[in-house]
């Protein structure tokens, strides 16, 4: 690997080059062996201070933030939830940010409703930003670790089809995804009710369709994006019921794929809304290998993260 | 290149293995309970080699595996890109067992003091053992190798290059003055 990692912050993977990615991703598959060790921590980001802002709930994302950060020896902080913060008290967020900072902290991973929360505050600190997801923009280690499995089960990204199917135009995690395929050389299909495809999104070099079938028949990765209900301000569909008859991957959808195209999803799934219960178990599955996955690429880019010098 | 001098030809090379791998069968009397861990990359290439010498030695195979020390470096709190890390890989337990840890280079000590921390991560051998295919002094930790290749004193700004077969092309241990020859060291 040619190129050396010099950036403090992962804000998106659209600011990311091919190389970088690929980086991460080598650097990934090298720190899942520690998760086998007996001693399954390394000296890496000892003294190092890390602080996760999640303004959103999370379990998945944080506790996977919060096991690669303990993994690397780093120190670690943890706020979640505007309840129990100074935001409750009319603080602003640059004043947080910065009273944060003044407790010497290195990094801040942080995940926020507002959408380039994490780029924002890049100009208010000094500290590594590490974005858990802002919004409806980017979700990059999501992106990452979707990745990182594709690779790890198919062997390569460049060439594969694959397909995202449910509310794009309120995914995070398809639009990293997006950034990050395209840019390694796979082909994306994205497919959902019309209201929840983004009027853009074909600019972004994506193929869409509202046709089940058609977006699945010749792909080698599905990802089912759950139906972000708390993201929609008016309904998008007339009911969860019909939204699962139309576009539910289950057995009988399933014969129109490939035998061994994989099933993904970034969590948590709504079981028998956008996947069925025996899809979301059967060997097609990566689900979980998913999760497994996410704690090597978040040990990774924190790693990486942590020698950088450049914003 | 001016200043670059060949210090151990290709059969030097060759034999210095040869007789680490005798020492190492002589001294743990045969090899039933030794394992060999290479650290990344020449030492790896290095316990390869020594795996196969001990296979016509002895008949035996021993195990072999790859440490990548990165992560334990003491350095790594300094301003820069973070060095490469492309993962260690050991499919063995080493509790219990005789580890012959294996470098190409034996310098400051430094990178052993974080093979050994790395190693005790992994298990509880019954020893570690030191091989080193060259041994240039100056340490500033309490390190010493148990086999060593060829001692080559040196000098603090020459810097010792160990280029292998696998990764070169070609076998030999050249030194090379590093900051150009107005430095005060005296001239060969």
């Amino acid at each position: 690997m040619a190129i050396k990692w010099k950036r403090k912050d992962l804000v998106g993977l659209k600011d990311l080059s091919k190389e970088e990615i690929e980086l991460i991703l080598e650097t990934a598959k090298s720190f899942k062996e520690i998760s086998e060790r007996p001693v399954k921590k390394v000296p890496t980001l000892q003294g190092k201070t890390i602080v996760n802002l999640f303004f959103e709930p999370s379990t998945r994302t944080r506790s996977s933030f919060e096991l690669a950060e303990k993994r690397l020896s780093a120190d670690i902080m943890s706020f979640s939830g505007t309840s129990t913060s100074s935001i409750v008290k009319g603080e602003t967020i640059k004043d947080m940010a910065r009273n944060i900072e003044a407790l010497k902290i290195d990094m801040i991973v942080v995940r926020h409703g507002a959408s380039g929360m994490p780029h924002r505050l890049t100009q208010f600190v000094n500290a590594g930003v590490v974005n858990a997801g802002d919004g409806i923009n980017e979700h990059p280690t999501q992106a990452l670790l979707d990745m990182f499995t594709l690779k790890e089960k198919k062997g390569r990204i460049e060439g594969l089809k694959v397909t995202f199917i449910g509310d794009i135009s309120h995914s995070r995690v398809a639009r990293s995804n997006i950034w990050g395929l395209t840019k390694l050389g796979a082909h994306v299909t994205v497919c959902g009710p019309a209201t929840m495809l983004p009027v853009e999104i074909a600019k972004m070099g994506v193929r869409v369709t509202n046709d089940l079938k058609e977006a699945i028949s010749e792909a080698d990765a599905i990802t089912l994006l759950r139906i972000q209900l708390e993201r929609q301000d008016e309904p998008l569909f007339p009911s969860l019921r019909e939204y699962a008859n139309t576009f539910q991957i289950n057995k009988d959808t399933l014969k129109y794929a490939k035998p061994d195209v994989l099933i993904m999803h970034p969590g948590p799934i709504n079981r028998n809304v956008e996947l069925a219960d025996d899809i979301a178990d059967s060997d097609n599955s990566v689900i979980l290998r998913q999760v497994t996955n996410g704690l090597a690429t978040r040990m990774a880019v924190l790693y990486l993260i942590s020698g950088g010098t450049e914003r | 290149m001016k200043g670059l001098k060949k210090v151990v030809d290709e059969e030097q090379i060759r034999r210095a293995i040869m007789r680490i791998s005798h020492e190492i069968v002589e001294r743990n009397k045969g090899v039933d309970n030794v394992v060999l861990i290479g650290i990344r990359t020449g030492g790896a290439f290095l316990s390869a080699r020594i795996q196969n010498n001990i296979k016509l030695i002895e008949e035996q195979d021993v195990p072999m595996g790859i440490l990548d020390i990165t992560l334990y470096r003491d350095d790594l709190r300094e301003v820069g890109p973070q060095p490469e890390f492309r993962g260690t890989e050991i499919d063995f337990d080493i509790t219990g067992k005789i580890v012959v840890l294996i470098d190409d280079v034996l310098f400051s000590g430094r990178t052993i003091r974080c093979a050994l921390d790395h190693l005790i991560d992994l298990g509880r051998p019954k020893a570690i053992q030191l091989a080193v295919l060259i041994d240039r002094g100056h340490r500033e930790l309490p390190i010493r190798a148990d086999y060593v290749g060829k001692n080559i004193p040196s000098h603090m700004n020459e810097e010792i290059i160990v280029r292998l077969l696998e990764d070169t092309g070609k076998d030999e241990v050249l030194i090379i003055r590093k900051n150009g020859e107005d430095d005060e060291g005296e001239e060969e």
